[in-house]
């Protein structure tokens, strides 16, 4: 089959690799008909995440067909529609049965790298690297999907691809994001970086009953996408000081809940700040940049909430903890759990309530995967997200 | 609880031999000691050496060194050493009673020719106490302890049930090959080796407390002695049932012990958690859990040697 395979920094491309088969009784495979580039894979992509291989088949968004199921498979059948969730989850162990997907205490068999940079590991995850287990991605022409009959949800006919496939990852994760903040009638709530995920998240925000959202980011067209399509307010960092536009905005309170949606390649609108972290990620002497974490920690009102859906994968270096402590801040983290809500989110895009395809800026063929990732990495032609056809 | 019970493998819990030999020359060394140091001039008539005006200064030097040997072997901790600092003292008095004796003859010699038996003999006593505690405490270290648990979200009785029927442990520990019960309590062991080698040995459940607790030996006569236990414990907060594994095996000196050293692996601990991670594996999800980059599923040594996260070519199973 064909496939989009990590090649090196700032290098991926289309490889013949063999059809994947069922190795274990609970597997599936999927022939994929849609798959999306995510942020995260940028992170893969500039080399960021550690232990990457060179011929690792990348992408943890997609959806398609069930082929072949494994014996112990009876949920789904050959010819079934599934969105397969990110996170590969046993549905047995005490994590999975708390909903704690992400962390499932069996998917990642490479289990010892991840606890020695972690000190336990979390789940496994398709096709991010062997720290998180090692798991051929989907985006290619088929994937082997572990403990099918937990994972995969059955999308109908009449959800188009395009909305479905936002259900492996960007919609549950803006979406737990807006969750973990505990919105009460009446909370203003501000959202770093408007990529997929935080439009999801200001969009959810929003249907969880935000009396205000406020989206930061630096590009004009995202800030418009999220203007129009989630009711947010926007702030432009290279044009305006986030704190001081923040505290205008709630009166000298601050937001009620903050959602970090960058991650560990954030930019900073002082040159110089944002040489000084990125020469540390250089040289390997912090992995993350963490602006939009520590902007959200000092941005936050007292007792509020902040919420880090964006990745990191390491160490940060200037946290600012005596604000997050002195001020009572509590912080939720998380890869999503996935599968606690694919399904009511289905449920909310077939009730018209959110239509999630609104980010999708490119649609190309697999082959063009490393257009695809150059587009996106570059902000080129307007891009937000990019979904692959196969 | 922190070692395997004594009366499972005694070779291997029992601590090193109590070593009277070196204890007792110990005692000698500060009884000759002191007479040297109180009453060095009739020592110098029993050995012969009293027409010597050096033999006044010779003989309590001798004494004080005799009784710090003395105090090591009785009070110290290094036995080992201390054995060898005696033989050191026994080579420095054949050499000095050897120089006394050239120049001497008669009943004088004759004694010298006495006390240089007597301290011969006492020390071939020191070269065998140096090499007996050498030896033992080489045993000693080579012995192999582990200690590990992993937390299983089953049952004890269910966790217990899986891991009494011993046919089951090949599926989640890696070294092991295969295990035929041969009845209720003995079964056939069959580990792979370096090479191609298989290493064999029968066990013996000598321990089994029904959802509790499980603890096995091998049988006297095979060359790698191991022993271990297996608790059941609920875990708090309704979390299943925490497995711990109290594991201990002797691998024996030279060739053998070698090829046993590297069936355990560079680091045993890794392969006992490992195999740990299996079983619960096995227990959770009802397999072990691969992926492309580890198609065999969880083990120390393809974490390092990854495979790229692509398929297998087909024909190639993991």
């Amino acid at each position: 089959m064909r496939a989009t395979a990590w090649m090196g920094r700032d290098k991926v491309k289309v490889i013949d690799v063999p059809d994947p088969t069922i190795l274990s009784p609970r597997d599936a495979i999927v022939r994929i008909t849609t798959t999306a580039i995510c942020g995260s894979d940028l992170h893969l992509y500039h080399g960021y995440i550690p232990a990457m291989r060179k011929g690792d088949i990348l992408g943890h968004e997609f959806m398609g067909e069930v082929v072949e199921v494994g014996p112990q498979v009876r949920n789904l059948r050959p010819g079934d529609r599934v969105v397969v969730p990110f996170p590969i989850a046993c549905g047995h162990c005490t994590s999975c049965q708390r909903g704690l997907y992400s962390v499932c205490e069996n998917s990642n068999p490479n289990a010892g790298i991840a606890e020695k940079i972690m000190g336990h590991s979390p789940g496994g995850i398709f096709g991010y690297s062997h720290l998180l287990g090692g798991y051929a991605g989907g985006q290619a022409e088929y994937a082997r999907v572990p403990f099918a009959d937990v994972g995969p949800l059955k999308v109908p006919d009449e959800v188009p691809d395009e909305q479905a496939v936002m259900l492996a990852d960007v919609f549950p994760t803006g979406y737990m994001g807006a969750e973990m903040c505990d919105i009460k009638p009446g909370h203003l709530v501000a959202i770093w970086g408007a990529g997929p995920v935080g439009l999801l998240a200001a969009a959810s925000a929003q249907l969880l009953g935000a009396e205000r959202v406020f989206v930061i980011d630096r590009y004009p067209y995202r800030l418009r996408l999220a203007r129009e399509h989630t009711g947010a307010e926007t702030i432009n960092y290279e044009e305006t000081d986030v704190l001081d536009a923040l505290n205008e905005l709630t009166a000298g309170r601050g937001p009620d809940a903050c959602i970090d949606a960058v991650g560990l390649e954030g930019h900073h609108g002082n040159a110089a700040i944002y040489a000084y972290d990125r020469a540390k990620q250089a040289v390997r002497a912090e992995t993350e940049r963490p602006f939009a974490l520590r902007q959200a920690i000092l941005a936050c009102r007292s007792g509020g909430v902040v919420s880090v859906v964006g990745a990191y994968g390491g160490f940060i270096d200037k946290f600012p903890m005596g604000a997050f402590m002195n001020r009572a801040l509590t912080m939720r983290t998380g890869q999503c759990h996935v599968q606690r809500y694919t399904r009511p989110l289905l449920e909310r895009i077939q009730r018209g309530e959110l239509d999630p395809s609104f980010i999708v800026s490119h649609r190309m063929p697999l082959e063009d995967a490393p257009r695809g990732y150059k587009t996106f990495q570059k902000k080129r032609d307007e891009c937000t997200k990019v979904l692959l056809t196969v | 609880m922190n070692r395997i019970d004594g009366v499972l493998l005694p070779e291997l819990d029992s601590p090193v031999r109590d070593p009277w030999l070196p204890r007792a020359l110990g005692w000698l060394s500060l009884a000759l000691g002191a007479t040297a140091v109180a009453a060095p001039g009739r020592l110098a008539r029993v050995t012969g050496v009293d027409d010597s005006p050096a033999a006044r200064t010779v003989i309590p030097a001798v004494g004080a060194r005799e009784l710090g040997h003395g105090l090591g072997l009785v009070a110290g901790r290094r036995l080992s050493a201390w054995t060898w600092t005696r033989v050191a003292g026994d080579a420095m008095d054949l050499g000095l009673l050897g120089q006394a004796m050239a120049d001497r003859c008669g009943e004088r010699r004759r004694r010298l020719a006495l006390t240089t038996a007597v301290v011969a003999g006492i020390t071939a006593l020191d070269l065998l106490a140096a090499f007996g505690t050498a030896r033992a405490r080489r045993a000693h270290e080579r012995k192999i302890r582990i200690d590990m648990a992993v937390t299983v979200n089953r049952t004890p009785a269910e966790a217990y049930r899986y891991w009494r029927d011993v046919e089951n442990l090949p599926r989640f520990m890696s070294h092991v090959e295969s295990i035929r019960a041969i009845d209720l309590r003995r079964s056939h062991w069959t580990a792979r080796g370096p090479a191609g080698r298989h290493i064999e040995w029968d066990a013996e459940i000598v321990d089994d407390q029904p959802n509790r607790s499980i603890a096995w030996r091998s049988l006297p006569g095979t060359r790698v002695p191991n022993a271990g236990r297996v608790r059941f414990v609920p875990a708090p907060g309704e979390r299943g049932t925490e497995v711990r594994v109290q594991l201990g095996y002797a691998p024996p000196a030279g060739a053998l012990g070698r090829a046993v050293a590297k069936l355990f692996g560079e680091e045993p601990e890794q392969q006992v958690r490992d195999d740990l991670r299996r079983f619960k594996q096995v227990l959770e999800t009802g397999d072990v859990v691969r992926s492309e980059g580890s198609p065999e599923g969880i083990s120390a040594r393809q974490q390092i040697m990854q495979r790229p996260a692509q398929p297998m070519p087909s024909g190639i199973r993991p």
